[in-house]
């Protein structure tokens, strides 16, 4: 990990923990709470889809797993919190290996059809309740709170500080896969399946493995959910969610872990702000998904940068015009 | 045992056509052995089933005496068989000397959970990689470009940073493929030095050119094909007079042709 991200992770630790200082409304915390909790998610994702090459429309169905079993095991089987959310993860890892070692194998977008697929399969079982376990449309209440060594998590404040953790966490340690021999190796699949192969690089060992690591991230992430709200249902976990997480994703660049946290930010904090985002969600999803694949494609974040770098550099008339665009798509 | 690599009745067919047509060969270790033909005689394909991508319909492959006939390209690395491509496939969205280092993949071992954690076998091992990048990109004297996007490289540097990837692999047999297309005549020159410096380290290289001059030049034993069958074999002075590689290549001669003054 270079400077650049030592320096960003610093900065990230100062801005969370001063922002609860500044916001005096709880709502405004349990705002954060989200863009935290989607954050895991996006994370996971960005790895995938940024360097893989591959797309997963089927990740709400991931959370979906991870948010029933968990509430499912706690208030029916007397399951504590923590024993319920790895046997969701457990069993989210098994389904995406399903659904990912058949697909996964061959060229081509099978894995973002067989994931619509399973997506849609876990959005109606919930619905349709055929063992008598989800409650049907209208969900379940009761999901015990969570306990962190001892700490009830009843409160949004005490939520806040320990979902940024386990993102801070879980963002060290992808950021140290992605500098990695193994980052290097995913990101050679992404520049050129032919020589990632011919360099000895298991090309579907590896998409397999980073389709796992995403999924368990969004089972955690549901988990995480089951606990804060206290109640599922199905509607949260529609195509519509697998979509408005790509769409989280793509806005803050995908080949960059900080643009996934930067971009799920932005646009959980404009949907919760903003009643319109939240009625018009799918259009607004479509029509970002739109404008920044065709004039930011490296991400909202990025593309502004080299915009910006670009037109000082032009300004002062002395800098290389390239210089500022490759500095800038240099960071993540 | 002198031959590294024999390849018999090979055969691949994509639907009717039928691209290598039962061909059988050796290549002595050490060796700078040439593969030349005219399109569509099978090269590529040859080397896309040495190197594991593709399957062959049937016939084998074997490398140091055990077969490969099929094994994944993962695999083949591994065992010590590294390759270029015809058409540059560097790796653009990296430096050159991470071009490289992905070449030690198949020598290192770091997996996700030991990266994740940044285990100190990990960090030595990433460190090691990188001074291992940096010497090969010394030995084919590319050192200086090594923090540079590898896709800003004029075009007969990325050929080189191809073969260094490939070097990187520590490769036993190097199958490059038209590692002379598209340069000039002096970059042609530097490559075909180049190439014998490989050679000169103890590696046995299979060359597929078109470049006659280079072929000529640099190797030991020329192989000819032709719509995926063997029709000439042998050191290149041979082949220049081979009655059946200026058939192909020249096409055939008629008799009793007359000029125009006579």
């Amino acid at each position: 990990m270079g400077k650049k991200n030592l320096f960003g992770l610093a900065s990230l630790v100062v801005v969370l923990l001063v922002v609860p200082h500044l916001l005096g409304n709880p709502y405004y915390l349990g705002v954060l709470v989200w863009c935290g909790i989607y954050g895991l998610v996006c994370m996971g994702l960005s790895l995938f889809m940024g360097y893989c090459g591959q797309i997963s429309l089927g990740h709400a169905g991931f959370c979906a797993l991870g948010a029933y079993i968990s509430g499912i095991l706690t208030t029916r089987f007397g399951f504590s919190p923590w024993p319920a959310l790895g046997v969701a993860m457990l069993a989210s890892l098994l389904v995406a290996f399903v659904v990912g070692l058949p697909t996964l194998r061959l060229k081509g977008h099978y894995l973002a059809m067989a994931t619509l697929g399973f997506g849609m399969i876990i959005f109606v079982a919930a619905g349709g309740d055929p063992f008598g376990l989800t409650g049907g449309p209208s969900g379940f209440w009761g999901i015990p709170k969570l306990s962190v060594f001892g700490v009830v998590l009843d409160s949004e404040v005490k939520w806040y500080y320990f979902v940024w953790a386990v993102v801070l966490v879980c963002l060290v340690a992808l950021l140290n896969i992605v500098h990695s021999r193994v980052g290097r190796a995913l990101r050679s699949i992404h520049g050129g399946e032919p020589a990632a192969k011919a360099m000895g690089v298991h090309t579907a060992r590896y998409k397999t493995q980073t389709f796992l690591l995403s999924a368990a991230l969004g089972s955690l992430a549901g988990s995480f959910y089951a606990h804060y709200v206290g109640f599922v249902n199905p509607h949260p976990f529609g195509l519509n969610f697998s979509i408005h997480l790509l769409t989280m994703v793509v806005v803050g660049g995908m080949t960059n872990l900080w643009g996934a946290i930067a971009g799920t930010a932005l646009l959980t904090i404009l949907t919760r702000y903003f009643r319109v985002f939240m009625d018009w969600g799918v259009f607004f999803d479509g029509f970002i998904l739109v404008i920044i694949m065709l004039v930011f494609p490296e991400g909202l974040f990025v593309g502004a940068a080299r915009r910006l770098g670009g037109f000082v550099s032009r300004k002062r008339s002395t800098g290389v015009p390239g210089q500022a665009s490759r500095q800038a798509a240099g960071g993540g | 045992m002198d031959n590294i690599l024999r390849v018999e009745s090979l055969r691949k067919n994509f639907g009717g056509v039928v691209a290598l047509d039962g061909l059988t060969f050796e290549v002595q270790k050490g060796a700078i052995k040439s593969i030349i033909g005219p399109n569509g005689a099978g090269k590529t394909t040859l080397f896309n089933i040495i190197s594991g991508m593709y399957r062959p319909s049937s016939g084998g492959v074997w490398f140091l005496g055990e077969s490969i006939t099929g094994s994944p390209p993962y695999v083949t690395a591994k065992r010590g068989i590294s390759r270029t491509f015809q058409n540059l496939q560097l790796f653009a969205n990296m430096t050159v000397r991470e071009n490289v280092m992905v070449g030690r993949h198949c020598r290192t071992k770091t997996g996700f959970l030991r990266s994740a954690l940044r285990l100190p076998g990990a960090a030595k091992e990433e460190k090691r990689t990188a001074a291992e990048a940096m010497d090969i990109l010394r030995f084919v004297g590319l050192e200086e470009s090594a923090q540079r996007g590898a896709s800003t490289l004029p075009f007969g540097k990325q050929r080189v940073v191809e073969m260094a990837r490939a070097l990187a692999t520590d490769p036993k047999l190097l199958l490059l493929d038209e590692p002379a297309s598209g340069l000039n005549l002096r970059e042609t020159e530097e490559i075909g030095r180049l190439i014998q410096k490989i050679r000169d380290t103890g590696k046995t290289i299979i060359v597929v050119e078109h470049d006659m001059s280079l072929v000529m030049a640099i190797s030991e034993e020329v192989l000819v094909l032709d719509h995926g069958r063997r029709i000439a074999e042998g050191p290149p002075r041979s082949i220049q007079k081979h009655p059946e590689v200026l058939r192909v290549y020249l096409g055939e001669e008629i008799p009793h042709a007359q000029s125009p003054e006579s």
